[in-house]
């Protein structure tokens, strides 16, 4: 079943940049799906008209029942509790602890405190960061702050996980460490794409991967490889 | 009870931002005190000469003295004429027999005279004492009735009234003009708070747009924010007003000048509902300010 319809997406920056140009993309419910491509081929804007923070000029992106592309502002948050984002500059905040920071997603929601406490906890343990609920941003690593980014994203049991360059400041080891978190949460079900530039990460996965090149997909491998010309 | 919890959430991040912003907020929360104390005086003062200017306007009355040979007929088509014209709220008829009597009563040597005159020796005027329903038109209304035949002559000390209630007025619309200057310049002033506000939370608030809070889950804490503000600034100018008034009026024992027209408004319920108002102002520029801010840099 689709869980992503993308149709003839079309965008153009003020600039006059044509980032993306007649783009059509289906991923089904549980994929995980790795978008690849040269800087300025388009996969960030791609990627951020997923989560709304991008309108195509042209088309339709439908997630989850949700036509994306004509969805008024103040609609947004709609989209929003679907899906969980993932950064390559994290977005923590620095004055609340681990705990806190992924309790945040819950409280905004308000949800009371006990049920807050069991799933923070859950999500924590699944990114394996039990141990450091009361440490603050700054004395953790790269990755173990990406960690917590994940564990924010997946609290409130989205459908979709959105990672745009989740790798990009992390080391090799720590980048397989996050990868290894993301496929456990692609296996419970949940939809994951991700943009990289990390051609070992793409290569050991072995996961579906979309191929941009100057706003437009020209490969869409069902298990592919780093594409070699990029 | 998810209500409830969204609700204290939504005044636990108001609470924690001015404290945040503490510098700025405390002072947002003189800016609006020093407004506010403005405002109490000039409610006090205006209400005060309101109260002044209402009871010179009811002991203010055109007294009209008939010529000394009309009939009681020409009497009553003076009055049906007086009573034609607009701005007439009441009419008493005043024969001259009368105000021979009130000669009397001022002094025991005014007595003789006014024993020894007979009706048609009494040198006294029959009159109409006109209360009017606009004591700003009641020049305009004096000349008329002066135009009315068999009137001899309107009386209604002019000068002293329109110089009162031109003052009156002046004093009151300075008062109004100052408290909207104010009123504007704080809730400028708590906008730029609530804006500070919003880009010390920037982090903050594109998470929570990114997890999905909706719009008003995002900018209601900035409201709340802004009204809390707003509150604070009021504790102070109601504490000065009350105690204040209270002792202004005790010290002078109720009156501004030792006459009637002095009188001054009683402190209860006059503070209690004034101080209501206060604290709605402060809440309303606190609500306003912040609106204005949330409006302006929060585009979401």
């Amino acid at each position: 079943m689709d869980l992503i319809r993308i149709t003839d997406v079309q965008k153009t920056y003020k600039t006059g940049t044509v980032a993306l140009y007649d783009v059509d993309l289906t991923i089904s419910k549980g994929e995980f799906v790795f978008i690849i491509g040269a800087s300025g081929s388009g996969k960030s804007t791609l990627i951020k008209m997923l989560y709304r923070e991008e309108k195509p000029d042209k088309g339709s992106i439908m997630i989850g029942g949700i036509n994306v592309a004509k969805l008024k502002d103040r609609k947004v948050y709609i989209l929003r509790r679907k899906l969980g984002v993932v950064f390559q500059d994290f977005k923590l905040l620095p004055r609340l602890t681990v705990y806190e920071n992924v309790a945040f997603a819950m409280e905004v929601f308000g949800y009371d405190k006990k049920k807050i406490h069991h799933r923070v906890m859950e999500v924590l343990e699944l990114v394996g960061l039990k141990g450091k609920v009361r440490q603050y941003p700054n004395q953790l690593s790269g990755g173990e702050q990406q960690r917590v980014v994940i564990a924010r994203a997946i609290v409130n049991n989205p459908k979709l996980l959105i990672c745009d360059e989740p790798t990009g400041n992390l080391d090799p080891d720590t980048s397989m460490g996050i990868m290894k978190v993301l496929d456990d949460i692609n296996k419970m079900g949940t939809t994951i794409v991700m943009t990289t530039h990390n051609r070992d990460i793409v290569n050991t996965m072995k996961k579906r991967v979309v191929v941009l090149n100057e706003g437009k997909i020209i490969q869409d491998y069902e298990r592919g490889k780093y594409y070699e010309v990029l | 009870m998810k209500f409830f919890r969204v609700i204290k959430r939504y005044f636990r991040d108001a609470g924690k931002s001015v404290i945040r912003n503490f510098a700025l907020s405390l002072a947002s929360i003189s800016c609006i005190t020093i407004t506010l104390i403005a405002v109490a005086s000039s409610i006090v003062l205006s209400y005060n000469v309101e109260q002044m200017t209402k009871h010179v306007s009811s002991n203010i009355s055109i007294v009209v003295f008939v010529d000394s040979e009309v009939d009681e007929v020409q009497l009553e088509q003076i009055k049906n004429n007086i009573q034609r014209l607009d701005n007439i709220d009441s009419i008493t008829f005043k024969s001259k027999k009368e105000y021979a009597e009130e000669t009397k009563d001022l002094d025991d040597r005014f007595s003789l005279i006014v024993d020894s005159w007979t009706d048609e020796t009494n040198p006294l005027l029959d009159s109409y004492e006109v209360k009017v329903k606009d004591i700003n038109l009641i020049k305009d209304t004096a000349d008329k009735i002066k135009k009315i035949d068999n009137v001899k002559s309107v009386n209604f000390g002019e000068e002293y009234i329109e110089s009162l209630i031109t003052i009156l007025g002046i004093i009151e619309k300075i008062c109004i003009g100052s408290v909207i200057a104010l009123i504007l310049v704080t809730a400028f002033l708590i906008a730029n708070t609530i804006k500070l506000a919003i880009f010390s939370r920037k982090n903050e608030i594109e998470i929570m747009r990114l997890v999905g809070a909706s719009n008003m889950s995002i900018k209601v804490p900035f409201l709340i924010e802004g009204s809390f503000i707003g509150f604070l600034g009021s504790i102070i100018p109601i504490i000065v007003m009350v105690y204040g008034y209270n002792s202004f009026y005790n010290f002078l024992g109720g009156k501004l000048f030792s006459s009637s027209l002095g009188k001054l408004i009683e402190p209860y319920p006059f503070l209690l509902w004034s101080s209501g108002l206060l604290l709605l102002i402060g809440l309303l520029v606190g609500m306003f300010g912040s609106y204005r801010a949330v409006k302006k840099y929060l585009k979401i």
